[in-house]
């Protein structure tokens, strides 16, 4: 009888610290949670919905936007021929990333492999530009391409072959957008690297031995075991690498701020002429909004088809 | 590795002698240090120098072009600047992600999915995309031309990928640990603040230190935020002097060279915690 009581009573004031507890979880959530979504819904989520605002307003940023123009700006950008060459140049990088600078570092990765003494000395160094400023690779880069063979040290080294002639690069619009590529690979090429390096670190060891005593050669064993087991790593450096292409901004701009003669504009870099130097800003944010919806569609693109990289987790 | 019997017979079969395997390496080596010596050579070249022997060892190096900039007071203030935002933001992200990584990996609630999908939506927005309308809402707030608002926008544009990052560190936590915690009647919040953040300090650290270089780095926000050159950052203080000085060469390179150092020498230091910190953000969350 007593211990049917005392038990009750243990019921109940266990119950009321219960429901304690849970009002107090509840109130962490939200105070743990109300940083983040503040700074995000400000800084993210509002200014785009303020920029699809502005999209439609011819708006120097004088004053109030008063010019409503419907959606002349979207008109404007889809028919103007920088824009498309800015998208053009924008794909031309990502086609190029994807097919020289992710397989090159691949191939090196899989070359260095996981037991090559002196692996950590040479990720060290491959890595060093991507820690380098954009500012910085940028004019190390503009100084190397320098059309006077005694600052350019390229051109320096060109002359020296019998028959070959100072080239003038940067400012050529011919060769310019070979050489935003080239410096490109030279800061992002480590990335890479590094992560097809720890994506080859995750690779079972006991799987490829397997294959080596079944009696398969190297080239077969990258070809099946290797490469194929990368896959997730190798999604993820694609997803990167799209995404940085198509948004690149600082080295191109300090290296030819889309010159010579629009030659190396990319959506950034005209999306910054025309926001910030020219300050069109209702136009700069229809542009702005184009490049959302491009990377927008090619994220969902990229997730349907490709499946999620492990990067982007929980999406 | 050697130990093995087995593999060590296979070395000798490898396709790519050895030998080969580090020529190709030593090249590419060459490729990644040849622009950065040359740059390093110059500053320590002076202007003349410069002219005549390009491509030479400085002999002897000149170190009056890093005097002069060591000497700017403007540099000084770039370097306080940039450090102001690093040390805000990186702190601001550590601080606010882990918060928001904590109730994601350990707290249960309806909705949390959706609210989890919800900020980390910010991995398909990169900065460049997102710059003119922050640009627009800082304006509104009239907080252009301040440093607050780089450390708000640059800290904004970290959640993403960092709660991701860390959400995956926690989990990593034994739940056991936090069920022992809870029946000895430690709160949700005692339990992230003395179990879990000891716990996960490498996280943190790798975390931090990523954030650190972004933050370092970034030329965008400053470019497009500040107005008055006693608020530039190194990024943007190294643009404009370059458009200033580009006649002088030996000069804008030492410039250049001294706004690397602090990238560079926290890079050797801190190399693991950065690997740690790209890796797991892009391997696995």
């Amino acid at each position: 009888m007593n211990m049917t009581q005392a038990r009750k009573g243990d019921l109940k004031t266990h119950k009321r610290t219960y429901s304690a507890r849970r009002v107090q979880d509840y109130l962490t959530i939200a105070f743990f949670l109300a940083p983040a979504f503040i700074l995000f819904l400000v800084f993210l989520v509002y200014p785009i919905f303020r920029s699809v605002y502005f999209s439609l307003f011819d708006w120097n940023g004088l004053g109030p936007a008063v010019d409503f123009i419907g959606l002349d700006n979207f008109k404007q950008i889809l028919t103007d021929t920088i824009f498309m060459k800015a998208v053009g140049d924008c794909l031309l990088i990502v086609v190029l990333s994807l097919c020289l600078q992710l397989p090159l570092a691949l191939a090196l990765a899989i070359m260095v492999g996981r037991d090559l003494p002196g692996r950590a000395f040479f990720r060290t160094i491959f890595f060093m530009p991507y820690v380098l400023s954009e500012v910085i690779t940028g004019i190390i880069w503009l100084g190397l391409f320098n059309p006077d063979p005694s600052r350019g040290f390229i051109n320096a080294l060109l002359i020296l072959i019998p028959g070959v002639q100072a080239q003038t690069f940067l400012s050529n619009i011919h060769q310019v957008m070979a050489c935003v590529f080239i410096v490109l690979t030279w800061k992002y090429f480590g990335l890479h690297l590094l992560l097809y390096l720890a994506g080859l670190q995750n690779i079972p060891r006991e799987v490829e031995e397997a294959a080596l005593i079944d009696g398969a050669n190297k080239w077969q064993l990258t070809q099946n075991i290797t490469i194929p087991l990368l896959g997730s790593t190798i999604r993820t450096t694609i997803y990167l690498s799209v995404l940085g292409s198509l948004t690149q901004f600082p080295l191109v701009w300090i290296m030819t701020k889309g010159g010579p003669v629009n030659a190396s504009e990319v959506m950034a870099t005209y999306m910054y002429r025309f926001a910030f130097v020219r300050f069109q800003l209702g136009y700069g944010s229809a542009v702005a909004l184009v490049m959302l919806l491009i990377c927008l569609a090619f994220s969902v693109g990229f997730l349907r088809l490709a499946g999620q990289p492990d990067y982007l987790g929980g999406i | 590795m050697a130990t093995n019997p087995f593999r060590r017979n296979n070395a000798f079969k490898k396709n790519l002698p050895k030998f080969f395997q580090y020529l190709i390496l030593s090249f590419v080596t060459l490729i990644f240090v040849v622009p950065i010596v040359i740059l390093v050579f110059g500053s320590l070249k002076t202007r003349g120098e410069m002219f005549s022997l390009p491509y030479t060892l400085p002999n002897p190096p000149q170190w009056d072009n890093y005097v002069k900039i060591l000497s700017m007071s403007s540099f000084w203030i770039m370097l306080r600047n940039s450090l102001v935002v690093m040390l805000f933001s990186t702190a601001g992200v550590l601080i606010i992600c882990s918060l928001a990584s904590f109730v994601f990996a350990r707290m249960q609630f309806r909705g949390k999915d959706l609210a989890f999908n919800f900020l980390t939506l910010g991995l398909m927005f990169p900065i460049t995309v997102a710059i003119m309308p922050v640009y627009l809402v800082v304006r509104q707030m009239h907080l252009i031309d301040t440093l607050l608002a780089v450390i708000l926008v640059q800290t904004a544009f970290g959640l993403s990928g960092n709660i991701l990052i860390l959400r995956g560190f926690f989990l990593a936590v034994p739940v056991e640990l936090q069920d022992a915690a809870s029946i000895d009647g430690c709160t949700a919040f005692d339990f992230f603040w003395r179990i879990l953040l000891p716990l996960v300090r490498p996280a943190l650290a790798a975390v931090g230190a990523l954030t650190m270089i972004v933050s370092w780095n970034d030329l965008l926000t400053p470019l497009v935020l500040l107005n008055s050159s006693s608020l530039w950052t190194l990024p943007l203080g190294t643009m404009q002097f370059q458009g200033q000085y580009s006649s002088d060469l030996a000069l804008m390179a030492a410039f250049v060279a001294l706004s690397a150092v602090p990238a560079v020498v926290f890079y050797l230091f801190a190399e693991r915690q950065i690997v740690t910190g790209l890796t797991a953000g892009a391997l696995k969350g």
